[in-house]
Parts: C-alpha cells; sequence; structure tokens
C-alpha cells in the first residue's frame, strides 16, 4: 500500500478511537500521546524518503496498530473497550505471529506463503466484522448513556426543585414558629395579668372581711388596755390605804395580767389578719414554710365570711370549724394555700346563698372546714357546704381554666383551676370534688407532710 | 337585773365582767353570756322569764341576732325582754328591719361603755 494513504488511514483510526473510546475524558495523559500522532506521521513520512529508513515504511500500520491495542489495554475496565480489543486481537496475534516466521524461518513462510495470506485476511475482516459490531455496540451504549445522563440531568433538576420548596417550606415555617412563640409570649403575659386580676379581685373580696376582722380585736384591745389603766389606778390606790385588803389586791392583780394576756392575745389576733393580707397581695415566694394549716383555715374561714358579709348585708351562714388539733406545722407556700382556701370557702358560701334564695324554710347554710392528721404523712382538708351542688354534667369542667357559673363580671373563672395547679402542682396534692346536686359539695385536699 | 349577752366573740364575757364589775358587785346587774343565736334561744327556753334585757350582736355566724330577735318575738315570752341589737356596719337598712322585728333600742360598735352604762342604769 502506498504510504500516504496508510498514513491518512493510519491518522484517522486513531482519530476515531479518540473520539469513540473518549480517551481525553479517560485517558488524559494517554490522548496528548495519541493528538501527537499526526506529527508523528509527518516526522516518520521524512523519515522513510531517507533511503537507510526506508525499510521502516512497512512499520506504520504496526505502530498505529501498537497505540491502538496499548489505548485499549489502558482502557481494559470500560466494556466497549474490551469489544474493540476483542477485535484488535487475532490480527495482531497473526501478524506478530508472521513477522516471527518470517524473520526466523524464511524459507518455511516462503514455502507456506499461501496459508499465511488467507489467515491474514480473515483476521482483517474478523477485525472489521467485530470492530462494526463494536462500533454499534458502543453506539447503543452511549445512547443507553445519553439517556441516563438525561434521566441523572432530571433527577438532579427534580432534586435541586424539591430543596428550593424545601428552603421555601422552611422559612415558611420558620416564620410561623415565631409567629406561635409570639403568640404563646403575649398568652402568657395576659396569663399572668389574669392570675395578677384574679389576685387582686379576691383581695377586693377580702378587704371588707378584713376590716371587720381587725375591727373586732382591735376593739378588745383598747377596752382591754382602758380597763387596765383603771385597774392599775385602783390597785394603786388600793397600795396607798394604811390598811390594804390583800385579797383585793391580788384580784386587781390577777386581773391586770388576765388583761395583758387578752390584749396581747387580740394584738397577735390582728397581725395574723394583716400578715395573711399581706401574704396574699404579695407575690407568691415559692417558697414552702412551716404553716400551721389550722390557723390558716380558720383564719381564711373567718375573712372569706366577712368579706361577702360585707359585700351583701343580707349574707348569713353557718360556719363549723372542725380541725384536728394533732396537726403540727405543715410545708405550704402560704400565700398560694390560703387562696386555695379562700377561694373554696368563697365557692362553699356562694353555693350556700345561691340555695338560700330558693331553699325552703329552716334551711341552714353551713360551711364546714375540717382538717385531718392522716396515717400515710398527709393531712387533709375538706370544705364542704350544704349548698346547691354541682350538676353532674359540669363536674368534668369545673377544674378548666375560665370555667365559671356566675353570671358574666362576677368570676373570672380561674379560681378553681388555679387552686387545682397550686395544690397538684405546688404541693405535690390532690385536689377531688364530691357533689350531689340539691344537697352539697365537698372538696377534699390532701398534702403529703 | 339579769342581762343576757349574744355575741360570738369569747371575750366579751371577760370584757362585760370588768367592765361592769362594780355593778355585778354590787349586785345591780348579773349577765349571762351566749355565743350564739342557737345558745341564747336554749339559754332563753331554759332559764323562762330571767333575763330582763337581751343585749345580742346581729352579726354572727349561723343563726343572725335579726334571726334571734325574731324568734324571741316569735315566741313572746313573758314578761317580753327589752331587747338591744348591736350592728357593726350602722347601717339604717339592718336598723329598720331590726325595728320591725321589735327590737327596742340601737348600740354601734365598738362598743361605748359609758353610753351602755347610761342606758341600763336609765332602764332600771
Amino acid at each position: 500500500m502506498d504510504l500516504v494513504p496508510l498514513i491518512l488511514m493510519g491518522n484517522g483510526v486513531i482519530l476515531a478511537a479518540r473520539k469513540i473510546l473518549e480517551t481525553a475524558a479517560r485517558l488524559p495523559e494517554w490522548d496528548k500521546v495519541l493528538s501527537k500522532v499526526w506529527a508523528g506521521s509527518i516526522l516518520f513520512f521524512l523519515l522513510v524518503q531517507i533511503p537507510w529508513f526506508h525499510f521502516i515504511q512497512e512499520w506504520f500500520g504496526e505502530i498505529i496498530y501498537l497505540l491502538l491495542l496499548v489505548t485499549v489495554y489502558l482502557l481494559r475496565d470500560y466494556n466497549p473497550a474490551r469489544m474493540f480489543s476483542i477485535a484488535l486481537l487475532p490480527y495482531a496475534g497473526i501478524s506478530v505471529l508472521v513477522a516471527i516466521v518470517h524473520f526466523i524461518a524464511p524459507s518455511f513462510y516462503k514455502a507456506y506463503t499461501g496459508y499465511f495470506g488467507p489467515a491474514e485476511v480473515f483476521s482483517v475482516l474478523w477485525l472489521i466484522g467485530f470492530g462494526t459490531y463494536a462500533l454499534v455496540q458502543n453506539n447503543k451504549e452511549r445512547k443507553q448513556r445519553r439517556k441516563e445522563e438525561e434521566l441523572i440531568r432530571a433527577a438532579e433538576i427534580r432534586k435541586a426543585e424539591l430543596e428550593h420548596l424545601v428552603v421555601a417550606r422552611t422559612t415558611e415555617l420558620t416564620a410561623q414558629k415565631e409567629e406561635l412563640e409570639k403568640t404563646l409570649a403575649e398568652l402568657k403575659s395576659a396569663q399572668t395579668q389574669l392570675v395578677h386580676s384574679e389576685k387582686m379581685a379576691s383581695l377586693g373580696e377580702l378587704t371588707a372581711g378584713i376590716a371587720h376582722e381587725i375591727q373586732n380585736p382591735l376593739n378588745f384591745v383598747n377596752n382591754f388596755s382602758e380597763l387596765s389603766l383603771e385597774l392599775a389606778q385602783e390597785l394603786k390606790e388600793e397600795i396607798e390605804k394604811p390598811e390594804m385588803d390583800t385579797a383585793l389586791v391580788l384580784d386587781l392583780a390577777r386581773d391586770l395580767a388576765q388583761n395583758q394576756e387578752k390584749i396581747n392575745h387580740h394584738g397577735k389576733r390582728a397581725a395574723n389578719i394583716v400578715t395573711a393580707m399581706l401574704q396574699h397581695s404579695r407575690t407568691s415566694t415559692g417558697k414552702k414554710e412551716p404553716t400551721d394549716l389550722n390557723v390558716l383555715a380558720d383564719e381564711y374561714l373567718r375573712l372569706a365570711y366577712h368579706g361577702l358579709r360585707a359585700k351583701d348585708k343580707n349574707f348569713n351562714a353557718g360556719m363549723v370549724t372542725n380541725l384536728d388539733p394533732a396537726i403540727d406545722k405543715v410545708p405550704v407556700i402560704p400565700q398560694d394555700f390560703g387562696r386555695v382556701l379562700l377561694n373554696l370557702i368563697n365557692n362553699a358560701f356562694y353555693a350556700v346563698t345561691q340555695k338560700k334564695n330558693q331553699a325552703p324554710e329552716g334551711y341552714e347554710p353551713t360551711v364546714t372546714v375540717s382538717t385531718r392528721l392522716l396515717k400515710s404523712e398527709m393531712v387533709e382538708i375538706r370544705i364542704q357546704d350544704n349548698g346547691a351542688g354541682i350538676p353532674k354534667d359540669l363536674k368534668a369542667k369545673i377544674f378548666q381554666p375560665f370555667f365559671t357559673t356566675k353570671p358574666t363580671g362576677q368570676g373570672t373563672g380561674l379560681g378553681l383551676s388555679l387552686a387545682f395547679d397550686i395544690v397538684t402542682k405546688g404541693h405535690g396534692g390532690t385536689m377531688e370534688v364530691e357533689s350531689t346536686e340539691g344537697q352539697g359539695t365537698t372538696f377534699t385536699i390532701r398534702i403529703p407532710l | 337585773m339579769k342581762i343576757l349577752v349574744v355575741d360570738d366573740e369569747q371575750d366579751i364575757k371577760a370584757l362585760f365582767e370588768q367592765r361592769f364589775r362594780r355593778e355585778i358587785r354590787e349586785g345591780a346587774f348579773s349577765f349571762a353570756f351566749c355565743f350564739s343565736g342557737e345558745e341564747a334561744l336554749t339559754f332563753l327556753r331554759e332559764h323562762p322569764s330571767e333575763a330582763v334585757l337581751i343585749l345580742s350582736d346581729i352579726n354572727m355566724p349561723g343563726m343572725s341576732g335579726l334571726e334571734l330577735l325574731r324568734r324571741i318575738r316569735e315566741n313572746a315570752p313573758e314578761p317580753p325582754p327589752f331587747i338591744v341589737m348591736i350592728t357593726a356596719y350602722g347601717d339604717p337598712e339592718k336598723q329598720e328591719e331590726a325595728m320591725r322585728l321589735g327590737a327596742n333600742d340601737f348600740l354601734n360598735k365598738p362598743l361605748d361603755f359609758s353610753t351602755l352604762k347610761q342606758k341600763l342604769t336609765h332602764l332600771t
């Protein structure tokens, strides 16, 4: 074959191989070598023109062939490349065999040329056939890959869309969350205000009761101190007498002592009431203090009674206390627990008043506060009334915030729910209600010692 | 003269006994004390015609002073006791009602013992 068409064809084959096998992407280093084949071809052509090197003319095809083999070998993990190697190898084998035979045993070669020729023809046909097949396969594969790439690209687009959507949703959710947090903060502050106004409302109810409750002990203090002055004067006069009546002096001294005791007692009583009021209005310290529950219960019963009395002159109800002297000081948060008692007692008085307004003659409205030391390291406080009772369908709702049966403006509906929270959350206790419609209601609180 | 004092404050007894010490010693007055309306009714039932004068607080838990007044007037013991009502709030409605129920006089809290003494002396 002439050299020029051979060189052109060889370069064409290399170019085709580079394109088909995508060597630029798969073997960038090797591809640089392949890209210089045309320059090498020109050099080769010039070299061949020198008579001494003329013989290398026949090597061109082999060099190209070798380059192809190396390419295919380097790409042995790539499926189409393997196909090509199957196409290339038989011709390579036969060519090498022919060359070796030609070199070692020229006579043998000459004698059997007739056999080598068809073998070479066969391997060339094989090369063409299999090469074509490999090309077709390669095309198919490429199409397949393109399809896959398209799918991947579509998936990527979808993914990007989804990510965008996720970001949008996240932003939306964050905004919602912030809004909810803001609302929650507002609700919390509203709740604090409501709790405060509930407290102040019950303080208002207390005020009248407190005034009355303080007036009584103060009257006693005033009276007994006035009397004591008189007694002291009398005592002085008696002692100054030449013959003093010892029995009378002793009598007077005893009375004086008794009066001081009374003054002290009633002074303390007034002080307790003031303390209770201050405790009630003060923000709860939230600290448990050893508290005399019996005194607390008695005080709040009286305060509630007189408070209602001051608001409604016609209000009246019997108060019974049933206090267990075995109860020592109990750890409670005094302000909070006082509110619980005040609320329950106020409710009890409200219930008996309601019934009194409808009840037949002879109904004796009575509110009973009892305390009891239980064996299981618990204290029980019961607030019992013989009032209207709670209808069954309302019983489940009474501890819910803002539930009230009172006319608008008369109850916040927070009293019992706060009381329930204070007993259960604040003191780890329990609060139960028993009620029979028309017969009365009993609230039972149990708190641990 | 026997005077029945009705008040829910226990120490009212010690107070009256000292305020009227001289009168009690001299035998001018004698006092009985009841600490609720119910107790007063029982006392009156068990000691008929003993108390000439009844001094009652209006504002008491359970049976109020007004209810006590109504019951006493209803039972109409002989001779009818002189009834003086004591009210803490000094409110005219209560006084009117007490009047309607047959009270003879009123006193306001805090009790002014010199006024009370005058009234009692005047009665005897």
